[in-house]
């Protein structure tokens, strides 16, 4: 048990839904959600296929620990090939859809074709319906949530869905469940919105159980006592993920203006302390923190903006409190467009949740077309006569609301920074890999975070390995490639699991093999798991080779590469990624092409 | 002595792993469509506030079954349903003005807190201590201090 041991078949394109048994064989190679996903989207299209056409598949998957009370339990994540990378996509998200799904008894939900006209999919335990969904069609995610709570009467129901990003086809627009979590990267909402799919509403009743519900209670107990007792919890708890901006700055490796610089001066605007702090008109931006199903650590910020702001004073409707600045979020809405207000960001913030954007991609893209308009590339002409320098705050609200609703310049920007890059001449401004935009962490400064970078399967990505601490000991790029190696397997095993990296802080590999096997059959031990991890890992890498990436894809851009970082403790670096690459490929088996040699793949079971 | 659970909704972050453990301690499943304690949040989630049964000492619920299900435990003060009495007629679930009494569609009975014997496991299990089983008697006594320290306003000495 753990598995519902059911998924659901959806083709939109026949409107059929149908249950079927999950394939147990492969649940056990690759444990559930990204990993099992990842099998599932293998075996059922051409890698090769167009993001964007109907033989696209995404899947929506759970893992086995996803809805029991192991902690952070709420995982789920959507894996499709990816509009923004056209590479494999992983995006996973947290809030109480996950969970409610496994509730209504499914692993899983793959979705084939593409449907005729707008609708959504209505499932409540065996009940499975496509419903035509004209009338949602154009509304926000917020709007939506509320509409189909009301519409079918179940205020229990949770809701996934695509905004107007998703319709309008911004390369990075995601899927928002629980009105502020996301499956955020990659695009895989704009691969939804390309099948005319408008959301997914789930109420379950039947519950999860357990393979050994007494061990299990037992182990579970041990382990979420272990994360409420960790030093990282509280700081979580306390200041959100956003903590991480202060040590971003006082490194040296907080990307800002477009990666031109290292050091933002505004950080102290925008921090964790500055969230908390009552400003002149007796406004606290922070309410209070909130956890994702099943979580102890209660990371999530709820926050509100001053009514009195530009952004809002004559738009009350969003006076509301709703998810507040997380660190990503501050990092691509301040330093890397130079912006400082703190109300702006919390505005531009609520506008990617509202229409369904990926934050990080976006306020990346913007910062290169900041760039682009400040070389005079580009001027107030192209746009809509937007002064788009950097630190205009104005300017960052401006267009989060215009590329969320696909308007005037916003299209532009919704083509992600490697396109508009193209667009404009100026290819070696995109600051990303595999077409998708960095997140907050300079690879001069961290050069495994810049090999994991280049290596993730998904584009550019700092969820998809763990250097951080190898990273802060050693300046240099000796030594990284195995410890990120490593690091991405670990990570790959954590995401099939059903639960959120930010446990890893105190649960290792051993914690996880004991919760799999008190909740699962069969034995679960360190060893598979982490087996499994890599084999996972080397999966999504044969889907990417058989999409016709290859080795050239695993860069990083040239001023990552050739300029020297101009402050921090590693002023004067570049990254090392010539030096760590060669290396990497050997710790994984594979060729100096990035080929998975056959005695991998054979060891791998592949 | 008797104990009552309380519910402090400013610490409760809606983790819900109370829903789990009262579902799991009950129904052995991991469901909180089965939970006898919901929580609930309001405005994106500015507020989540946690609620179940009170065990009112006149309970409605109890006066109302007609087949006398609802006992009340003398251990713990808890209204307690009897499943193989209770035939399923709902007038509890009318009766309690908290609507904290349930119908549960599977077994064909009501569902309510019974403080799990008295170790409620929704308590036990709160990363946060929003949920707490303490004396009945004393469920003010925090917010009775608070208050009370709050005219400490003289200048120390």
């Amino acid at each position: 048990m753990g598995w519902q041991k059911q998924i659901l078949r959806v083709d939109l394109t026949k409107g059929t839904a149908e249950a079927e048994p999950l394939n147990m064989e492969w649940a056990n190679a690759y444990i559930g959600e990204r990993g099992l996903a990842s099998k599932y989207l293998m075996e059922n299209m051409d890698p090769k296929t167009d993001p964007l056409a109907p033989e696209n598949v995404l899947i929506f998957a759970t893992g086995p620990l996803t809805g029991t009370i192991a902690s952070t339990s709420g995982r789920y994540a959507v894996v499709t090939k990816g509009a923004l990378t056209n590479a494999i996509a992983c995006s996973n998200s947290g809030g109480k859809f996950g969970a409610e799904l496994k509730f209504a008894g499914y692993d899983m939900i793959v979705i084939h074709g593409k449907a005729a006209e707008p609708c959504y999919l209505r499932i409540e335990d065996d009940v499975v319906e496509i419903v035509p969904a004209g009338d949602l069609w154009g509304k926000t995610v917020w709007e939506t949530e509320a509409a189909l709570k009301s519409k079918h009467q179940n205020p229990l129901m949770k809701v996934a869905s695509i905004g107007l990003a998703g319709e309008t086809g911004v390369k990075y627009a995601c899927v928002v469940n629980d009105l502020h979590r996301a499956a955020g990267r990659s695009g895989v909402g704009t691969v939804m919105g390309s099948k005319n799919l408008k959301a997914i509403a789930v109420h379950g009743t039947k519950g999860v159980t357990v393979d050994d519900p007494d061990t299990f209670m037992k182990v579970v107990k041990e382990s979420n006592a272990a994360l409420a007792a960790s030093e990282g919890t509280e700081g979580l708890a306390a200041d959100g993920t956003n903590a991480m901006i202060d040590m971003m700055q006082e490194w040296g490796g907080l990307p800002t203006r477009n990666f031109q610089e290292v050091q933002f001066d505004g950080v102290g605007n925008i921090n964790a302390a500055a969230m908390k702090r009552t400003n002149a008109n007796g406004h606290t931006n922070l309410i209070t923190n909130k956890a994702c199903f099943g979580c102890t650590i209660a990371c999530g910020r709820i926050a509100h903006i001053d009514e009195n702001h530009f952004t809002i004073v004559n738009r009350p409707k969003y006076k509301h409190a709703s998810g507040g600045l997380e660190y990503e979020t501050a990092y691509a809405l301040g330093p890397v467009v130079g912006c400082n207000d703190i109300d702006a960001l919390t505005f531009a913030g609520y506008m990617t949740n509202e229409h369904g954007m990926d934050p990080i991609s976006f306020g990346v893209t913007l910062a290169a077309a900041m760039e682009l308009f400040e070389m005079g590339v580009i001027t107030t002409e192209d746009t809509d006569g937007v002064e788009l320098n950097f630190g205009n705050n104005e300017a960052l609200a401006v267009m989060a609301e215009k590329t969320g609703k696909g308007e005037g310049f916003g299209k532009v920007l919704g083509l992600g920074s490697k396109r508009m890059c193209e667009k404009y001449g100026h290819p070696e401004l995109f600051m990303g890999v595999k077409g998708q935009e960095f997140a907050g962490y300079d690879s001069r400064a961290l050069q495994g975070m810049g090999l994991g970078y280049a290596t993730s399967n998904r584009g550019a990505c700092h969820l998809k390995h763990d250097a951080f601490g190898v990273d802060m000991e050693d300046i240099s790029g000796n030594g990284k490639a195995q410890p990120v190696k490593d690091s991405q397997d670990f990570v790959s095993m954590v995401d099939s699991t059903g639960t959120c990296l930010f446990t890893t802080g105190v649960w290792g590999a051993g914690d996880f093999a004991s919760m799999l096997d008190a909740a699962c059959e069969g034995d679960w031990t360190e060893e598979r798991l982490l087996e499994s991890g890599e084999r996972t890992w080397t999966l999504e890498r044969q889907f990417n080779l058989a999409a016709g990436l290859t080795a050239a894809d695993d860069s990083l851009p040239k001023r990552l590469l050739e300029d020297p970082t101009p402050s921090g403790s590693a002023k004067g670096k570049v990254s090392e990624l010539g030096k760590m690459m060669p290396e990497y490929y050997e710790a994984r088996g594979w060729t100096t092409d990035g080929v998975p040699s056959n005695e991998t793949l054979s060891r791998l079971k592949l | 002595m008797q104990k009552s659970l309380l519910i402090t909704p400013d610490l409760c972050t809606s983790c819900l792993q109370c829903e789990m453990a009262c579902s799991f301690e009950h129904e052995g499943v991991f469901n909180p469509a089965k939970s006898r304690i919901k929580v609930f949040e309001f405005e994106h989630g500015r507020r989540a506030v946690p609620y179940t049964c009170t065990q009112c000492a006149e309970a409605w619920c109890m006066n109302a079954c007609p087949v006398e299900a609802i006992t009340k435990s003398a251990a713990t003060g808890a209204m307690e349903v009897n499943d193989s009495v209770c035939v399923g007629c709902k007038v509890c679930t009318i009766a309690c003005p908290f609507g904290t009494v349930n119908y549960n569609k599977d077994s064909g009975k009501v569902l309510k807190c019974d403080l799990c014997g008295g170790d409620p496991k929704c308590a036990e299990v709160c990363p946060t201590n929003a949920i707490t089983y303490v004396d009945a008697s004393w469920t003010g006594y925090d917010r009775m201090r608070q208050w009370a320290a709050s005219t400490d306003n003289q200048p120390g000495a």
